[in-house]
């Protein structure tokens, strides 16, 4: 290593090639995020305007409160409106304490040992499932052996797709919690029940209930699981152990039919599901940009 | 008992609060501490100063046993506090963290309102009324002399504070739980000059009735605010004794490299 410099006079120059290769690689890159921006913005604004202009026409009052109609005749949503409600608010209850407890003990208490690993691991299976095989297997263990569809086997098919995300995120949210507050926590002689759930639980109170939401807006549209466990009902019941009408089977069903007002129901459940799941998403993260400020 | 350092020439003769007997301490096979011996005095504040990665913080940490929380960290030897060696198996973690309080280097308000940040602590161990409370909540944030600008806004989020204020509050909520000993692991190494002059003044007020142990950085600190001062290397305690005589003529030739800046 020689101790004294070449020249002092500096080598940057706007023509050097070395400099014209990087404001190239920069543009290139600079295209290529755009255009994959793009790509996604034209399909969800697509999907946004198609689901406007064909559920527009069919929504009106009716939509909101008559019962789902016979081929032919006038009528709404109500039933299926309440249906997802019903199921998706039981799914919910069901999912967010066993949720949490599990993000709970994967965060803080699974530091040593296999069991953390192992439960981590198969929620991320579970994550990714296929929400049919949820289904199916709702439908085996419950559905076939009482031998009726009903809205509680809708709901506990949904709570079992929306526990990982919750597991997933409470875990993901605790472990940014800074290692100082438990300790400051610990160092008060609090127990460790007390510094997670009185301390780390609440700095992260906004991303666990991002969580939360999440996990409802996942489970509101799903399909598949609810056709085989709650299936559907063209009339009002809000009896819980009987078959009950959702808006995405109900989508499913009135969309495939070759009736004109069922397919136009079709599209204003569409348009109804899409929009109450955005709406779910920006007041996340409306709540989310509250806390953080 | 001559292995065991005692600080020389005390002037008034305090009792012991802490001896720290035979300290071996490691971290996974790693050894962070090597045959401590000392003696912490009560009433008295204690500076432990030393290059990063002296072992000063651990030693801190083994006093309140903080680095139980951490598989793989273990300590062998004994630290006797009130005639008992809180490294025995069945030393009650959490009675020895509410005697032992702690104040570490980055300001940590929970999430809560600046009372019951204070009352939090309080409230693991005693029952008190919504009076007595209210007169705790107020004693301790004026021990920690930040009172006077909280005492409109109790109800507002901890994290609302500045960063010195934050540090106080720390403080505050430590000495509301009445601990017998107080640890401070730079405390002020976040803050600016003027949080930082608040918070020694406070070492000066609240030695009256707590024994402290201090880590700190700043060799001017540790002369302005402790009475005793250890000297840490590599995890060997090197010099331990009257911060004045440490300073101005300290026995060892590698204490004076240290604080005359000649280190290296």
């Amino acid at each position: 290593m020689s101790m004294q410099s070449p020249t002092l006079a500096s080598t940057a120059s706007p023509t050097s090639a070395l400099y014209r290769k990087r404001v190239f690689t920069n543009r290139l890159a600079l295209f290529l995020s755009l255009a994959a921006m793009a790509s996604g913005m034209i399909f969800l604004l697509w999907i946004l305007t198609t689901l406007v202009v064909k559920g527009i026409g069919g929504l009106n009052v009716a939509v909101f409160t008559q019962m789902t109609p016979s081929p032919g005749s006038a009528g709404g949503l109500l039933n299926a409106i309440f249906g997802s409600v019903v199921m998706v608010t039981i799914g919910t209850l069901i999912a967010t304490p066993i949720g949490i407890l599990a993000g709970i003990y994967l965060a803080e208490f699974g530091k040593t040992g296999w069991v953390a690993p192992t439960t981590r691991f198969v929620n991320d299976i579970l994550l990714s499932a296929p929400s049919i095989i949820i289904g199916l297997f709702v439908y085996t263990i419950y559905v076939a052996r009482v031998q009726h569809f009903s809205a509680f086997a809708g709901a506990i098919a949904l709570a079992i797709i929306a526990i990982p995300v919750i597991v997933r995120t409470t875990e993901t949210m605790l472990i940014l919690v800074p290692a100082s507050l438990r300790e400051a926590a610990a160092a008060l002689g609090a127990p460790e029940w007390k510094v997670v759930s009185y301390v780390a639980l609440r700095a992260v109170r906004s991303g666990v209930i991002t969580g939360i939401l999440l996990a409802v807006a996942r489970i509101s549209g799903e399909t598949a699981p609810l056709l085989f466990t709650a299936l559907n009902n063209q009339f009002w019941s809000s009896d819980l152990n009987a078959p009950m009408a959702n808006l995405p089977v109900a989508i499913f069903q009135f969309a495939m039919s070759p009736f004109e007002n069922w397919v136009e129901l079709a599209w204003a459940g569409a348009m109804l599901i899409t929009f109450s799941v955005l709406a779910i998403n920006i007041i996340t993260r409306v709540i989310f940009r509250q806390r953080s400020n | 008992m001559n292995a065991v350092l005692q600080p020389y020439e005390t002037p008034v003769t305090p009792t012991s609060k802490i001896s720290v007997r035979n300290l071996n301490f490691f971290y996974g096979s790693f050894q962070g501490l090597k045959n401590i011996n000392l003696e912490i005095l009560e009433r008295r504040v204690t500076a432990f100063i030393g290059p990063s990665g002296c072992g000063k913080s651990t030693l801190l940490r083994t006093l309140n046993r903080m680095y139980d929380l951490y598989p793989g960290q273990r300590a062998e030897g004994e630290i006797i506090m009130n005639g008992k060696n809180v490294l025995d198996k069945s030393q009650d973690l959490n009675l020895l963290r509410a005697k032992v309080g702690m104040v570490f280097q980055k300001p940590t308000p929970f999430p809560m309102s600046i009372y019951d940040n204070i009352a939090f602590g309080v409230k693991l161990y005693e029952s008190l009324s919504k009076a007595e409370m209210d007169e705790r909540v107020e004693w301790a944030l004026n021990k920690a002399a930040i009172w006077g600008e909280v005492k409109d806004k109790l109800k507002q989020s901890g994290l609302s504070l500045s960063g010195g204020q934050q540090q106080r509050l720390c403080i505050a909520r430590a000495v509301a739980v009445k601990p017998e000993v107080v640890l401070l692991d730079e405390p002020t190494s976040a803050l600016d000059p003027i949080s930082t002059a608040k918070v020694e003044e406070l070492l000066h007020e609240l030695k009256q009735d707590y024994t402290i142990a201090i880590v700190t950085h700043n060799m001017q600190q540790a002369a302005r605010v402790s009475d005793f001062t250890a000297y840490m290397y590599l995890g060997d305690l090197v010099e331990y004794g009257v911060t004045d005589e440490l300073f101005i003529k300290p026995k060892k030739k590698e204490t004076e490299d240290y604080i005359t800046g000649r280190f290296g």
